[in-house]
């Protein structure tokens, strides 16, 4: 069978397992619907945080960045799992103790004001939205390179997938599922890992390749030859990063506090039984990530090597399959500057802009691109989502492990769109319907509005992925900046400083999340060609700058709490009890 | 008053144990893995240079172990401190395990 039937059939395994997972565990209340009871046992919740946690851009675009950016990619690898330790320490027991159903929920009742709850409501929606529009572009990318489906289609059909499980069952039908999705990302993720590092390497498992002698009887281990080679076509060194140490620093902290910030991951911790199960789950979650984390940088270095081994100074007759399939979809291209019919490969971009695509091809097959040329050397333009996805092929792997890793990216793409969806919809129908707008609404009837908001989110969130606003794709990796700023701050000194009051906090919040929102505006979308380190606050880029906007947060909310009005008694009664991890109770009803 | 005096003592240890670990997470991922890996670079470890293995590996897997550590010395403090939530309903665990 080729590839694309078994994909088909892969595909629609998957799907209907999810379905019929969410027929099985649909809710029927709204604790059900918000924290799944409040059952779920450890080790599935870390599963289902992994699934949650790795979304499209972790399963088909870090090992792309990592192939094409070395040590500098470092920031999101340290950053995306540090950060559970924070939120194992810091944040989940304490919030699981505190047994409620949002983020926003804590900081309204810690910080006795429905302004603080709404502040939180609005943060967690500019978070989660600027999240989910990306999942949905990828789901649509894979159905349209994998199923030849137009993007348009496949966001309709991951809509349409999400909807039945996420409205019917909500966090309990998105729990189990996710627990599905995480097995079949990962074994998509680690089967072909383990095959490209027994071809490179001959050793099975990628952590150790990464570190091993490559097979081609150079006696030279995997980084060395990238080294060696890359610097031979004019490259900096692979292990060596081209950032300032500062920089590196400030966007590892970001992106860990940030993580710690995140509402859907949060939320995770409200679902297990007792505050001693939110420590196991945050492990066993990130023991389950680390499966993937730690493969990525040996799938990254592995698929740097064969694409320059395949690619460069290759006759352009003579290039395999691959290298033309994803040129047809307009991820490669390629101009031959030189006239020699070979590809050179080099540093710099080999054309003015994104390659655009002309209708034509030229007499020697290959696809005619529009923008003019560089005058280096570089002939060919690759997109470096296409790493983990075009993998496969390019170690000419069976076709059933091509399949695999479609569903995978699915699976990836879906489970954490649910999740993003479901604090969403629940932000909306609890914490701004119930606790704030419309007090008076029964059990019966928030569940419904939750199954409204839900819905409507889905369909903003397909309209993003069909039709994304060129901003998206730039914002995506901001929501964790807003997250460190804003919420993290408050959640934190929430917990640990007793005297942390409702003026303290709401300033802090504000202060961090504008802060940090107009520096990243002003790079990105103002003056975008300022946005160079001469011009940064020392030296930290918009992507960095999430942590210099939580210490603007942190000591402005400790400023202001000292000088205003206590918190009240009950207040500090409340924190004390969520220090103590006995007597925990399931989510209340109410 | 006792147990005031008591939850008190509890914040004290788990507040002692808290930084301990994550002194060792600030170590092996902003120091080992940023502030000095020019100079752990020096050093070859398994094919890696070291500072580079830092960031890209061994900062991760002692996160993995920091977590666990974490969990297995709190449980151990929640008991000591008679505030462990795990004798609170034995019935409906044995339930969820099933």
């Amino acid at each position: 069978m080729d590839a694309q039937t078994l994909t088909y059939i892969f595909v629609a395994f998957t799907f209907s397992v999810y379905i019929g997972i969410a027929i099985w565990s649909r809710a029927g209340t709204t604790n059900e619907f918000y924290v799944a009871g409040g059952g779920v046992p450890p080790v599935l919740n870390g599963m289902a945080t992994a699934a949650d946690w790795m979304s499209a851009a972790s399963f088909i675009s870090m090992a792309g960045i990592i192939a094409f950016a070395g040590y500098d990619a470092s920031v999101y690898l340290m950053g995306w799992t540090g950060g559970y330790v924070i939120l194992a320490m810091l944040l989940a027991p304490y919030l699981r103790k505190f047994g409620q159903f949002t983020v926003p929920d804590f900081i309204g009742t810690r910080y006795y004001s429905s302004t603080a709850r709404v502040v939180a409501v609005v943060c967690l929606i500019l978070i989660s939205f600027t999240y989910v529009a990306g999942q949905m572009r990828g789901v649509g990318i894979v159905f349209s390179q994998f199923l030849n489906i137009p993007i348009f289609w496949g966001v309709i059909v991951g809509m349409a997938i999400v909807f039945v499980y996420a409205v019917l069952g909500g966090m309990k039908g998105i729990t189990y599922t996710q627990v599905a999705q995480f097995c079949v990302l990962m074994f998509a993720y680690l089967v072909p890992a383990i095959f490209i590092s027994m071809l490179v390497t001959g050793i099975p498992i990628p952590q150790i390749g990464l570190g091993a002698e490559v097979l081609d009887g150079s006696g030279l281990s995997v980084l060395e030859k990238l080294d060696r080679t890359l610097i031979d076509l004019g490259f900096g060194a692979y292990t060596e990063g081209s950032k300032s140490t500062i920089d590196v620093f400030a966007i590892t902290m970001a992106l860990m506090i940030g993580t710690a910030g995140l509402p859907h991951v949060i939320v995770r911790f409200f679902t297990v039984p007792k505050v001693s199960d939110a420590r196991k789950s945050a492990g066993y979650a990130l023991l389950f990530i680390a499966l993937i984390y730690t493969t990525a940088p040996a799938v990254g270095a592995f698929a740097r090597i064969n694409f320059i081994d395949n690619v460069h100074n290759a006759e352009y007759a003579d290039i395999p399959a691959w290298f033309q399939s994803w040129e047809n979809i307009g991820l490669i291209g390629w101009e031959d500057k030189n006239g020699d019919g070979k590809i050179q490969y080099a540093p710099g971009a080999p054309f003015q802009g994104k390659p655009i695509f002309s209708n034509q091809r030229r007499a020697d097959g290959s696809r005619e691109i529009t923008n003019a040329a560089t005058d280096n050397t570089n002939e060919v333009y690759v997109d470096r989502d296409i790493m983990v996805l075009a993998n496969p092929e390019i170690a000419a792997l069976p076709a059933w492990v091509i399949a695999l890793v479609a569903a995978g990216g699915l699976a990836a793409a879906l489970s954490t769109a649910a999740g993003l969806l479901l604090v969403i919809s629940t932000a909306i129908s609890h914490d701004l319907l119930k606790k704030t707008f419309a007090k008076g609404i029964s059990d019966k009837q928030e569940l419904f509005y939750a199954r409204v908001a839900a819905a409507t989110a889905i369909g903003i969130a397909g309209y993003l992925g069909i039709d994304p606003p060129g901003f998206v794709a730039q914002v995506v990796a901001f929501a964790f900046g807003l997250a460190a700023a804003s919420l993290f701050p408050a959640i934190l000194l929430g917990i640990f400083d007793r005297r942390m009051n409702k003026e303290g906090a709401i300033t802090g919040m504000l202060a961090g999340l504008i802060f940090s929102f107009s520096y990243i505006a002003f790079f990105k979308f103002v003056t975008p060609e300022m946005n160079t380190a001469e011009h940064w606050w020392f030296g930290i880029s918009p992507e960095g700058i999430g942590s210099i906007g939580a210490v603007v947060n942190f000591t402005l909310a400790f400023v202001v709490s000292r000088l205003t009005p206590d918190v009240p008694a009950e207040v500090v009664a409340m924190v004390n009890n969520i220090r103590i991890p006995k007597g925990v109770n399931k989510p209340s009803m109410h | 008053m006792m147990n005031e005096e008591n939850n008190d003592a509890y914040w004290k240890a788990n507040i002692r144990l808290t930084l301990i670990l994550l002194s060792i997470w600030f170590l092996v991922s902003f120091v080992f893995g940023i502030l000095l890996v020019d100079t752990l670079n020096q050093i070859q470890f398994f094919g890696f240079k070291l500072g580079f293995w830092w960031a890209q590996q061994g900062s991760i897997y002692v996160f993995i172990i920091l977590i666990f550590t974490y969990t297995v010395m709190m449980q151990r403090i929640d008991r000591k401190f008679g505030v462990s939530d795990d004798d609170e309903d034995d019935a409906a665990k044995n339930e969820e395990v099933q």
